[in-house]
């Protein structure tokens, strides 16, 4: 086992390379990261190439990635536009875990993201127990009562959850939560932000206003986890084991709960441990209607001002977090399924 | 409609033929889908409605022309649903009902070409993979999992970026595209293949095994009809349904992008650009995203709906999820 996880960790090196490479590579031309910064005054020539220095946008793409990878404190640069490099460099690359400083907020990556990571996990963390739990509760329901008129409709609304667009959703929710229901004088949702200002952070105010946006990122799951459990149960409620388990008389919920649906629910871990960190970038849009400061927001801020660091520090941490996730799924699956075995 | 499997009665060519079963023409996979596919009650409703929208977006372009789709008009800005204006005006108070008909166009447009470029970037992939297994393979196969691993949300906003105003306005059909429509096309297409490329390589790698194959090598047939003659064909049916939900996928995607804002630019209306901004003037004017936003998702959902009836059809084994 411990074999199998240092090559897959091993494996991971060269993509995540390619991937860099690729994703640095696009960087270059998302926009103009000094246009933006100088506000909205018209930035003077001898000023962009004095800035473009200072972040190191004037070297050539292959020694900006080989800085970004690993540093540029084996060697020196040149600051004051003398074509001498005299300053020792001070950025110790992606390696040694330094994602260089935001071109935007003039501060580390790793800062910014951390301030945003938290908020991100706690949507996320929140959205997933309610789709599991949500979706284990259709699933199953819809397996036991299989073509009856109640597994009919959630089929189908299931399915035109799963069509529905997430914007389309969130502004459909927040049309009836927020806008109708404080119209009609009802208490109504809040549909932007973490909390009210006036009242301030307290966890009351962060779980009302999560409301709305975890709804969002739960319901268009729930179609496809909820389809997946209900047809894997019904392909373990026929299986051998279950029918002997109902005749040697063990009482019904047994059956279900402890024969039938640990069985069932193997699957979903895989569907789960893939798609948990996708959730993280997944909410992109959520978090962007919702005023959610997420990092999903904080990726498509930084896109818009074409600030690499970020940008390039979040798609990083992401795809690492998915590899990290296939190699934990792998490893549950085989802990829970002991007919599986890797070497 | 009650139509059991037992009984071919409603096509009267097959019950006046002898009963024993060998002289019975077999029916061809399009008879047989055709078959499995009108039981399938939401399949036949989605394909109904999407036949409808689509005639939506055409016959509509004969009572508004594109220039009264784009005509603005600020005087009339943000004006409630009317006799003059069925689906009321946006911000510069264009009329939203000409913009439907006409982003209606765009977007289902952009759906098909997107899926074209998927399908043939994935089943390019996937067979040649699939095909020659080694080195090749391992080589595809790893770059799949690269661009699967950044989730694609964020791979489309970067690539909208990168191509922004590279592309210059396309005229087509006598009428003047904005470039950006051409751009995300090639990002959905180009981005959304991974999965497909996956499903070709399986089928591949098991039908590569069968004796026509081996028969077709024996004859000396060269590779690449081995590939798009013998094999492919035999792996329509997953393709088929992969390429039916693309679409529906590149609409929902083209609405992502548009909505945050880097999509499709105006004056080219699209129902996803329709929905960028209206979240502003969602308790003030409703009529700004419910139009566009419910045409769309009725697409998405009519396509999804036939993607899920073929996948019953093409393969019945097979079960969704």
């Amino acid at each position: 086992m411990t074999r199998y996880i240092i090559r897959r960790l091993l494996q991971a090196v060269p993509l995540l390379l390619i991937i860099s490479m690729v994703l640095f590579v696009l960087m270059q031309s998302i926009g103009d990261p000094i246009a933006t910064m100088g506000g909205r005054q018209v930035t003077r020539t001898a000023d962009r190439e004095r800035l473009k220095r200072q972040l190191g946008l004037d070297k050539p793409i292959i020694v900006q990635y080989v800085y970004w990878l690993i540093g540029n404190d084996w060697t020196k640069v040149d600051m004051d536009g003398d074509g001498v490099p005299e300053t020792p460099g001070k950025r110790k690359g992606v390696v040694r875990g330094d994602f260089g400083n935001s071109f935007v907020e003039r501060r580390p990556v790793t800062d910014v993201i951390a301030d945003r990571l938290p908020n991100t996990l706690l949507l996320m963390l929140v959205a997933e127990v309610v789709i599991i739990a949500g979706s284990l509760l259709l699933g199953i329901y819809s397996a036991l009562h299989q073509y009856s008129k109640v597994d009919n409709v959630i089929t189908t609304v299931t399915f035109v959850l799963y069509s529905l667009p997430v914007f389309l959703f969130a502004l459909g929710a927040i049309y009836i939560f927020a806008v109708g229901f404080k119209r009609l004088g009802l208490p109504y949702l809040p549909a932007v932000g973490m909390f009210d200002p006036q009242i301030g952070k307290t966890p009351a105010q962060v779980a009302y206003h999560m409301v709305l946006p975890v709804a969002t990122l739960s319901f268009i799951y729930f179609a496809a986890y909820s389809r997946y459990i209900r047809s894997s149960m019904l392909d373990v409620l026929s299986q051998d084991y279950v029918r002997t388990a109902k005749s040697k008389g063990l009482p019904r919920r047994e059956v279900i709960y402890r024969h039938a649906l640990k069985n069932a629910a193997l699957p979903l871990v895989t569907v789960i441990g893939l798609d948990l960190p996708f959730l993280l970038g997944g909410a992109i849009v959520t978090e962007s209607i919702f005023a959610w400061p997420g990092m999903g927001r904080l990726f498509y801020d930084h896109v818009s001002r074409a600030d690499t660091p970020v940008v390039m520090g979040i798609m990083m941490m992401i795809a690492l977090a998915v590899i990290i996730f296939q190699i934990i799924t792998d490893i549950a699956y085989a802990w829970l399924d002991p007919r599986i075995r890797y070497d | 409609m009650e139509t059991t499997a037992a009984s071919p009665g409603s096509s009267p060519g097959i019950v006046s033929l002898p009963t024993d079963e060998l002289e019975t023409p077999p029916l061809s996979l399009g008879q047989l889908t055709w078959r499995r596919f009108r039981r399938h009650k939401m399949a036949i409703a989605g394909s109904v409605v999407l036949i409808a929208l689509v005639l939506y977006a055409l016959v509509g372009a004969f009572f508004y022309s594109e220039a009264q789709a784009n005509h603005t008009d600020t005087k009339l800005r943000l004006a409630a649903p009317t006799n003059v204006h069925p689906f009321g005006t946006d911000t510069v108070g264009r009329d939203i009902l000409a913009r439907t008909i006409y982003g209606g166009q765009i977007s289902i447009l952009i759906g098909i070409f997107a899926m074209s470029v998927e399908v043939t970037v994935g089943v390019l992939i996937g067979s040649v993979s699939g095909f020659y297994g080694g080195k090749i393979d391992s080589v595809l196969m790893r770059f799949t999992e690269a661009v699967l691993i950044i989730p694609q949300i964020f791979l489309l906003l970067v690539m909208a970026k990168y191509f922004g105003d590279k592309v210059g306005n396309v005229t087509l059909f006598g009428r003047t595209f904005s470039g950006s429509v051409v751009v995300i096309v090639l990002i959905i297409g180009l981005t959304s293949w991974p999965y497909l490329a996956r499903i070709v390589r399986a089928q591949f790698l098991s039908l590569k095994e069968n004796e026509f194959v081996l028969a077709a090598r024996a004859t000396g047939t060269p590779r690449s009809q081995i590939i798009f003659r013998h094999i492919l064909p035999n792996s329509i049916a997953p393709i088929a349904v992969a390429a039916t939900l693309g679409v529906a996928n590149a609409i929902a995607l083209e609405a992502y992008i548009s909505f945050l804002g880097l999509g499709v630019r105006a004056p080219t209306a699209t129902w996803g650009n329709m929905l960028q901004g209206a979240y502003n003037y969602i308790a003030t004017a409703w009529w700004l995203w419910f139009f566009p936003g419910f045409l769309m998702a009725l697409t998405v959902l009519s396509i999804n709906f036939i993607g899920d009836g073929l996948r019953d059809a093409l393969d019945p084994r097979s079960r969704a999820v």
